[in-house]
């Protein structure tokens, strides 16, 4: 690869998963209760993508790394003073609304447009890196729509290794059932690659990485237009979040192994 | 007098308030590079520092592998790089005393003593920072870079010193300095013995800057000097101190005996007549570095108070969940122990106390920055004057005070009272700017040390209290006992609360600083005028009473005629000094959620139920008003009353009415009979003396304050009201499902 890739990753941001999550009827429709007043992290299996584009673009010479994300732009700013420190990217915004209940539809078209609208988009080597789902929603549709629009017809989701081969080509692992991955190779770029978690830890903050990224960051912020997501096609019947109970318990002197047989005992009841 | 807001349910707090929020209160919210280093050492604060203190990481004395290891994380995260300027490749320019309280505020949310081992690298390099030569700055900013791989260099401050020699009193120096060697061509070699006590970092110290005397005829005075672990002599690390605090943090008693060359003063020097003469006392250099160095420990009491009202919410509200009489549902399983009034209102006194407290080290830090900026200016403009050191630039200050008072009525002024052409004259001038500033930073640095780290330890103790017994267990959520006992040593270490009182009953009598006050005291009342919940009113009269009481103890004397106010006497100048920084404190809370009104909207996340977290912060300051009223009120009438002598029965009897008299005329003014006492005497018929002390006190000549009394006692209206407000915000008030660091 002479010119390197062009890894565009579609990124949202979320509620903390720390914080609680309560469906709330809004006047812009469903939405979560205090939503804008809770801090915020980057969708997390869009940022397994983000890790692994980084990766791959520091292996593969003469490569670049873009971040599009469709997100209120004053919350993705403040996701991006933790994010900007983790890997190099250029960061395209779009300010609309964040969460899991906009059309997955919608949200692709505004990638779409965004994505396009990069001036020095190299489709020829273009992979297209995103979640397989969100966290804040799970139907993972947004980046396959995403990929017909753009036309990239070859696609993976629940990827969690890509390798290049010495031939150029790529090697896909994709996760399949029972904790088994699916090896696929594909001729190469333009290729669409939903992410599962990747094998990556998150990398740690460096401010010398974030102030490299802010010289695109804040600008593109400043610039980022709002974006229509009309939900016009869109009801909900019904809205219920998974039922869970959460019960925290401190231990301090049990190993590893001890913990794990005492929830599998807890499963088997 | 009514308060109307009981009627309607005013909006009210829906989250604890977030990065945005604080962002534009303590004014960082135009700072990206800030806000990275915020989040940066979070992370850190909140993984390998904590997890190391859940791994019991601070049960030993000795310096560990677990605790050099975060050294590693601050240099990867940009914390230890932050002292670089970006001459050594740093991304931070000077000033940075916001930097720091920024870092120290994220460090200290989990542990003190991580804060310390990260900040006392920044104390060991201050006296260079400060007052050292081009070349010694650059030296050490260079070998400090973590990029520098294993020629690292990391530093200690060497001040204290074994009893009886340094401690408060920074002037009986034990440690020596003597000319060694000195050939007439080569550079002069000293040695130089120093015994430290209590010395921060001294296990992973490669330099020393220590504080010594002139031993020796051939040097003057005293100075600071850099000692470096290669050095030619002694350089033992000495006995580890056996703190129960701090516990991440290294301190040590070093026994240093080194031999180094004179280059290592800080400062340089000059040789006149075969001495060598320093540039720089000690004492000179200390003063530089405290006034920065106190503001950022300031800034660690409060950021634990503030770091308490998540896991206390959370506790109080499972107290009792899962047992089999609490019933899903119910109010009992629901809000748990904040069913109950009195754990939400001292809640509510934890918080006003630390959003207070973290205004007020916020502020000083961001004067300091300011005042760092502009002294370089000043400096500048004196040199070129040909004016140097520091009597000269105390007379070219002193000359401008006029001006600096006149400033302060010209900037207060608005609409056609305006005198633009003066007022842009005067503040065209940095000396005038600087003497202003100047003013304040004597007060506010001393002053936030002193009051976030004292009032902060005893409110500290009193988030551990609504824990219950978990409280003082080491499972307690948010480590709250750990912080409380850090919170002892942030009141001792960089000069114990009696050194800020010390040097507050000198500064706040300063004619410029007094202006200043008078002027604050006007913008309050006009800031009630706006916003009548914010308590504004009520620090206001506080202040009138506070100036009104400095005033008259200047003057008064005591029942055997001494003067009150004098530098020996610290049972009134010390009390004073507190209640003043109770106002400072409250002050600019007020000020800060002022400018959350007016820049929140601006910022679409912040502008989301920026009504309700508006409400519930301008209760806060209201309760936080009237608390610090009560404490100035209490303190002021004890200082101006308590040193006069209780009249006794044998004085003469003037003003004693016979009880018969006082029933006359209860007829002409009802009411007279209950406030006899206290006006004046009345003698029963048939008992020559009451049964009580004396007399009643009288007020002639104190009837300014007696009013200022009166007045403040009505001033308190409402604020019980906010306080109850407030703590139903408590019961409302979404939190995380868990603490985000572990326990
Ligand atoms: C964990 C820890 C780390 C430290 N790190 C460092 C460091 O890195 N470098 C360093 O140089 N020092 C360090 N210190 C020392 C610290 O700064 C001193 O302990 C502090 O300044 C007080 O000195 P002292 O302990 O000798 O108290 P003393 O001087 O004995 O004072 C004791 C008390 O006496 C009263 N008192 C004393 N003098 C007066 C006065 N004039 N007026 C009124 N009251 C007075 C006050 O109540 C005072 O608190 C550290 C201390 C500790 C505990």
């Amino acid at each position: 690869m002479s010119n390197g890739y062009h890894i565009v990753v579609c990124a949202g941001i979320v509620p903390d998963p720390l914080q609680t999550l309560e469906p709330v009827q809004t006047p812009q429709g469903w939405g979560l209760k205090n939503e804008m007043m809770l801090p915020a992290v980057l969708d997390p299996w869009a940022s397994h993508a983000l890790y692994e584009a980084a990766n791959l673009a520091k292996n593969a010479p003469g490569s670049k790394v873009t971040l599009v994300s469709v997100a209120p732009k004053a919350k993705l700013q403040q996701v991006m003073m933790t994010l900007a420190q983790k890997v190099p990217f250029e960061l395209v915004a779009a300010d609309a609304p964040a969460g899991g209940f906009t059309d997955a539809n919608d949200v692709a078209a505004v990638l779409a447009e965004a994505i396009q609208a990069i001036p020095d988009l190299d489709m020829a080597n273009l992979l297209l890196f995103g979640g397989w789902e969100s966290a804040s929603r799970g139907a993972g549709a947004t980046m396959q729509i995403l990929g017909e629009m753009l036309g990239i017809t070859e696609q993976f989701q629940g990827v969690d290794e890509i390798t290049v081969t010495a031939e150029g080509k790529l090697q896909i692992l994709e996760r399949i059932e029972g904790g088994r991955h699916q090896v696929s190779e594909c001729a190469g770029a333009p290729v669409v690659l939903g992410w599962a978690t990747g094998n990556l830890p998150e990398p740690k903050n460096n401010p010398q990485v974030g102030m490299q990224n802010m010289r695109t960051v804040m600008p593109s912020l400043q610039k980022a237009r709002p974006a229509a997501l009309s939900g016009e096609d869109l009801n909900y019947a019904g809205i219920e979040v998974p039922k869970a109970t959460r019960e925290t318990r401190i231990e301090k002197n049990m190993s590893a192994d001890e913990i794990a047989q005492e929830i599998v005992a807890w499963i088997k009841g | 007098m009514t308060d109307n807001a009981t009627s309607a349910a005013p909006k009210t707090l829906q989250t604890l308030p977030g990065d945005d929020i604080r962002q534009i209160m303590w004014r960082f919210a135009d700072r990206y590079d800030l806000q990275m280093i915020v989040q940066s050492t979070r992370a850190v604060a909140r993984g390998p520092v904590a997890r190391l203190v859940a791994e019991g990481g601070r049960n030993t004395h000795e310096w560990t592998e677990g605790k050099a290891e975060l050294f590693k994380h601050y240099d990867e995260a940009g914390i230890t790089g932050a002292i670089l300027e970006p001459e050594q490749g740093g991304l931070f320019a000077s000033p940075k005393n916001l930097l720091f309280g920024l870092i120290a505020y994220e460090l200290s949310w989990v542990d003190a003593g991580a804060a310390t081992a990260s900040l006392a690298s920044n104390l060991a390099f201050a006296p260079i920072h400060e007052k050292g030569t081009e070349e010694q700055k650059n030296h050490y900013l260079n070998a400090m870079n973590p990029e520098a791989g294993d020629r690292q260099m990391r530093g200690s401050f060497a001040l204290t010193e074994p009893i009886p020699y340094v401690g408060v009193d920074t002037g009986t120096l034990g440690g020596k300095v003597r000319v060694a060697e000195w050939n007439d061509e080569g550079e002069p070699m000293l040695q130089v013995e120093k015994r430290g006590r209590f010395i921060t970092n001294m296990d992973t110290a490669s330099y020393v800057t220590a504080a010594v005397d002139s031993d020796d005829e051939r040097i003057k005075g005293s100075c600071m000097i850099i000692l470096e672990e290669g050095d030619e002599g002694l350089f033992d690390r000495g006995a580890p101190t056996l703190k129960l605090v701090h516990q991440l943090s290294s301190t040590r008693d070093p026994i240093l005996n080194l031999k180094v060359p004179a280059s290592r003063i800080i400062g340089g020097y000059t040789i006149k007549d075969g001495v060598i003469i320093p540039n720089f006392s000690h004492g000179e250099i200390i003063e530089a570095v405290f006034r920065r160095t106190r503001a950022t420990v300031g800034v660690m009491t409060a950021a634990k108070l503030l770091s308490a009202i998540e896991p206390v919410i959370r506790y109080q509200r499972g107290r009792f969940r899962g047992g089999a009489s609490t019933r899903e549902g119910t109010s009992r399983y629901e809000m748990g122990l904040q069913q109950r009034e009195d754990s939400l209102h001292r809640l509510i006194d934890i918080w006003a106390t630390g959003e207070a407290a973290a205004s007020f080290g916020f502020e000083t830090v961001r004067l300091l920055d300011d005042y760092d900026v502009l002294e370089k200016e000043v400096d500048a403009l004196l040199a070129e004057q040909g004016i140097r050191g520091g009597r000269g630039k105390m007379k070219a200050l002193r000359a401008v005070t006029k001006d600096a008072i006149k400033l302060i009525g010209l900037r207060a002024r608005t609409g056609e009272s305006r005198d633009e052409a003066r007022q842009a004259e005067l503040e065209g001038n940095p000396l005038v700017r600087f003497l202003l500033l100047d003013a304040q930073s004597n007060v506010i640095c001393p002053g936030s040390k002193l009051w976030n780290t004292g009032y902060g330890a005893t409110m500290m103790r009193e988030a551990l209290s609504l824990m219950g017994g978990y409280g003082i267990t080491e499972d307690c959520p948010g480590f709250l006992a750990n912080k409380w006992m850090d919170a002892q040593l942030e009141a001792t270490y960089e000069g114990p609360e009696a050194v800020q009182r010390r040097q507050l009953s000198l500064t706040m009598t300063n004619e410029v600083f007094l202006a200043l006050f008078e002027q604050w005291t006007r913008d309050m009342r006009c800031v009630a005028s706006q916003h009548p919940g914010t308590g504004a009113c009520t620090l206001a009269t506080a202040m009138k009473m506070w100036l009104w009481t400095l005033r008259h103890l200047k003057v008064a004397r005591d029942a055997n005629n001494t003067k009150l106010y004098n530098t020996p006497r610290q049972g009134v100048t010390f009390p004073l000094a507190d209640a003043l920084c109770w106002i400072l404190a409250s002050r600019q809370y007020i000020l800060d959620v002022l400018e959350l009104a007016e820049k929140g909207p601006e910022n679409p996340v912040v502008a989301e139920g920026l009504e309700g977290t508006l409400n519930f912060l301008m209760d806060l300051g209201h309760v936080q008003s009237a608390r610090a009223a009560g404490e100035v009120g209490r303190i002021c009438a004890e200082l101006v009353f308590g040193y006069n002598r209780h009249p006794a029965w044998d004085d003469d009897a003037r003003g004693c009415y016979g009880e018969a008299e006082v029933e006359g005329l209860e007829g002409v003014m009802p009411g007279l009979e209950a406030m006899a006492d206290g006006k004046a005497e009345v003698l029963h018929p048939d008992s020559a003396k009451p049964c009580k002390a004396g007399p009643c006190v009288h007020f002639d000549g104190y009837e300014a304050f007696t009013q200022f009394r009166t007045k403040m006692d009505g001033c308190l209206t409402g604020s019980r009201l906010a306080k109850d407000r407030a703590a139903h915000a408590l019961t409302q008030v979404m939190i995380p499902e868990a603490l985000d660091y572990p326990m």
